[in-house]
Parts: C-alpha cells; structure tokens; sequence
C-alpha cells in the first residue's frame, strides 16, 4: 500500500509543480494519473521513488517513509519500485537481457553486475517475464534494434523483474500506435493484477486511463482535482481538469460518427 | 485570383543578426578591413630571402622524390621503433588515468568538489603545448624516450579526459535515471547505463589520440624527447633530404594507416 501525504514540490525555478497531494492506493488497484501537461504528473511519480525530490510532505509504502531516507536506505527502497519510462528508457546499447538483468541492479554487488554474474533465479525470471510479454526470442538482440511496442515490453519486463511491491508508470503509450497501446495497456493491468500490485500510471489519452484503470485521479496546476471511479469522469470533470474544450468527441459512443467528416487530412494522407 | 489580391510580400530578407545598425555594421567592416591591409603592410618580405628559401625548398622537394631509405635506414628504424613504443605506451597510460578523471569531470556523475579536482587536472594539463612540456620534462629527466612518453601520457590526459566528460554530460538522462530507479549503485549505474552510451566514442577518441601521439612524438623528437622526431631533425642538421624525405614519407605512411584502421574499428564498435 501506498500512502501520499500532502506531498509538495517546488523547482529551484519557483514552479510549484505539486501543492499538498494527499492520496492512498491500495494494493492490487490501477490508478489512471490524468492532467494536462505541466500539472505535474511526472513530478509525482518521480517523488515517490525520488528521482525528484519533494519539497515537503510524506510517502509510505507499506511501512517505510520514503522521504528522508539516506542514500542506502534509498536504493534499497527503490528495489520495491519498478518503473516503466515513456520513450522506454532502456540502454539502448545493451542487449534485451542484459536490461531485464538490470532490474536485479540492487541486488546484485557491483562486481558481479559488471561480468553479468547474475544468479540462476535471476536469469530464470528475466527469461519467463521475456516470454510473458512475447519477446522470448529476442534476449540476446541489442534494445535499439526493436521497435517501439517491443521495447516498451522490454521496459515492462525489466520493472517485473524487481519484483515491485509498487509500479509507477510515465506516459507508457506516449509514442505507440493505438494498438499497441492498448497491449501494452493490457499487459500492465494484468501484471497488477496477478501479483496484487498497485499501480500509478501517468497518461495523456483519457480513454486509455479509463478503460484500463479502477480509479482516476485528475492533476491539474498540482493540485489534486478530480478523485474517483472512471466512469465518474464527466464532461464537467474533465474541464475542471483541462479546462475549456468540447468533450462529447472523447466519448466512445460518438467517436466512430465524429471520426469520418472530421479528420479530412487523414482520409488525404489515405488517398495518396 | 490569388496572385492580383495577395497582400503578403513576395520578397524577404534574413534580418542581420549581429549589429542590427546598418551604419555602424558599414563603419565596423571598413575599420577592418583598413586595419587588415594596415597589418599586412607591417610584415616585412626580405624578397632575396624568400628566393634563397625556395632553392632549398625545391631541393627538398628532389630528395623527397627521390627518397633514401638505405643509407640511414638503422638510424630511421631505431627512431620508428622508439616512436612506435612512445605512442603506444603513452596513449595507454593516458587512456587508463583520463577514464577516471573523465568521469569525475563530468557534471552528471560526480559531486562539486571532486568535480572541481577533475578540471583542474584537465585544464592543466590542456593550458600547455606539448613542446612546452616536452622541453620541460627532457630537462626533469634528460633526452629520451621517457621524457617522450610522459609528454604524451600528460597531453593525453587533458584531451581524453575532457572529451570523455563532455561525452557523459551529454548522455541520454532518462536511460540513468531507469537504471537509478532500480536501485542500483554509483558503479552499477557508470557500468549500465553511462558506459554503454560512451564507449563507441571513447573508443573512437582513443584511436584519434594514438593517431595524435604518432604525429606529437616525430615533433616533441626534436626538442630531444626520442623517436623519429630526433632521426629527422639530424637528416635535416646534416643537408640530407633524401633521407628526410624517407622519414617523412614512413610518417605519412603510419598515419594513414592509423586513419584508415581507426575508421574501421569506429564503425565495429558503433
């Protein structure tokens, strides 16, 4: 379980990216983070594991406060988070492997880390989450040489391996096609779901973060907004979040009506 | 129709970018260009001297035709080998202490004071000329090739370790900060994610320093640091330019060969 309490961040800038969120996520359960850009969605999931960190407040996971922690205590915390980047972050001169490999980076001594020493469980792992997600055959292939879908699963695999108490995701689908986003979205859920993992996803397409997430919760200006089931999200809520704009396009029932006389430069790009 | 309605204009011209005055842009360019012809009137040609220069030039030019490997050849090889070793084992020596320094001069990975340390030895060793130190070592430790090698080590230092720090500061950040996110260490997190993204260019570096140190140790020869430097500069003392010519052409040899096989292994390692 994890615990936020009036967390708060301030850039040495000024910007006040997050102002006093507060929020609880139990275990097993997706959340959808939503809010447009700049209300500071990275900046709270990179507070939990404090590649940013936060100004003031609290996080719990489970019965550790994360914030204050000193510099061992840290990475040893950060061995319960995994975290899934957008543009997938992985290294991209390293083999599919070696960045499975790389989730077991703290438990591993460096030395053994720098031949690639990892223990038979480690490797036993690394090669059923490659199967899970469908890459069994690609281990030994370099991370630049797969595509965009393929590598975001490489990313999935390699948080998995940590063997996470909690999953924190950075804009998952930010460059995949509407497919693959949702495979990759499907893949995500049914991880937590199997391993009673909770899970704070950040995402653009509102959709997405309702047909794949138990609860959403609205970011706009840093502040928490909007906390609630999916199909709690209204027109009205969703201007509260984003401000002005014409909802009813968003909507499923109206999308395949509003597709055809609305997107000319599609059809355009179509007939050349 | 559009072409008689249009109201845009059909012409535009990149606005200038430095002194946006156009008067004093003309004032600024004049002063140059009078200081210019100023200045080259100053440098005095001794015409007699230039014409006797050319003689010895043009027979420079017909022993470097006619090049003589031969009759020095002993003198030529021991220099080539010495210049060879120097090359070699400085380029090493330099490789192994810059990779370190490299990493604590780089803004990323190390904390401010240690950062500090790491420019200061590269600026140091940066802020003089290799004949400079050349002069100064085979003064510390007599002619040679040893005061040839710890040139070469100490000039590489400040060109690798610098290149090599430029090279990590610009590494992809979100590929550490996943790397960080796992938990891993310092070592883990240099290992995984920063070495991976640099070495191509490390190696590359390297290969265009050892290409360096060949063309420094035939130059530093000749304010006695050993190596081929010191067997040309004793074919040029005695009036024989065959045999310089010999020299010249075996540089021009090992350096091409160092380019060719430098480019290879770049594109192996990429």
């Amino acid at each position: 379980m994890l615990k936020l309490d009036k967390l708060s961040k301030t850039y040495k800038t000024g910007d006040k990216a997050l102002h006093n969120a507060s929020f609880e996520v139990p275990a097993g359960q997706v959340v959808g983070l939503i809010g447009p850009s700049g209300a500071g969605k990275s900046t709270l999931i990179r507070c939990i594991n404090r590649l940013v960190e936060p100004t003031r407040g609290s996080i719990t996971l489970g019965t550790t406060e994360l914030t204050g922690l000193n510099r061992r205590e840290l990475r040893r915390e950060r061995r319960r988070i995994g975290m899934i980047f957008q543009e997938y972050a992985l290294v991209e001169r390293l083999t599919v492997m070696e960045n499975v490999l790389s989730g077991r980076l703290g438990y591993v001594s460096a030395w053994r880390s720098c031949f690639r020493k990892f223990s038979p469980d480690d490797i036993t792992l690394a090669f059923s989450l490659l199967d899970r997600v469908g890459l069994a055959e690609h281990y030994n292939k370099r991370a630049d040489a797969l595509s965009g879908g393929q590598r975001q699963r490489v990313g999935i695999a390699r948080a998995l391996e940590q063997n996470p108490e909690l999953l924190l995701v950075d804009e998952p689908t930010a460059s995949l096609d509407p497919k693959t986003s949702r495979q990759i979205m499907r893949l995500i859920r049914t991880a937590c779901q199997e391993c009673n993992l909770p899970a704070i996803i950040n995402i653009h397409d509102v959709m997405l973060a309702q047909q794949f997430a138990d609860r959403i919760i609205g970011l706009r200006a840093g502040e928490v907004v909007f906390d609630g089931a999916p199909d709690s999200l209204t027109d009205r809520v969703l201007t509260t979040i984003y401000g002005d704009e014409d909802w009813t396009q968003l909507r499923g029932e109206n999308s395949s009506q509003s597709a055809s006389p609305e997107t000319p430069a599609v059809d355009l790009v179509e007939a050349l | 129709m559009a072409e008689q309605t249009q109201p845009y204009p059909t012409h535009w011209k990149r606005p200038p970018v430095l002194l946006t005055n156009p008067i004093w842009r003309k004032v600024i360019l004049l002063g140059g260009l009078i200081y210019l012809v100023l200045a080259i009137q100053t440098v005095e040609v001794d015409w007699q001297r230039v014409y006797l220069g050319l003689e010895r030039g043009w027979r420079f030019v017909q022993g470097f035709l006619v090049p003589d490997f031969t009759s020095r050849w002993n003198d030529i090889y021991a220099g080539l080998m010495e210049s060879l070793t120097m090359t070699v084992t400085s380029t090493v020596a330099g490789i192994l202490i810059s990779v370190p320094i490299g990493i604590g001069a780089a803004r990323n990975l190390a904390p401010a004071p240690l950062y500090l340390a790491c420019r200061a030895i590269i600026t140091l060793s940066r802020s003089f000329q290799e004949i400079i130190i050349a002069i100064l070592l085979v003064a510390m430790f007599g002619f040679g090739p040893l005061a040839g090698f710890l040139t070469l080590t100490f000039a590489t230092i400040g060109f690798l370790s610098k290149l090599l720090a430029e090279e990590i500061e610009d590494c992809d950040l979100s590929q550490i900060e996943a790397v960080r996110a796992t938990g891993a260490s310092w070592w883990q997190v240099v290992n995984y994610a920063v070495q991976p993204q640099v070495m191509p260019r490390l190696v590359g570096l390297s290969l265009y320093r050892l290409d360096i140190n060949f063309r420094e140790s035939a130059v530093i020869g000749i304010v006695g640091a050993g190596g081929i430097g010191a067997t040309l500069n004793t074919a040029i003392d005695r009036y024989e330019y065959d045999s310089a010519g010999a020299v010249l052409i075996i540089i021009i040899a090992i350096v091409l060969v160092v380019e060719y096989s430098s480019s290879y292994v770049r594109r192996w390692v990429q």
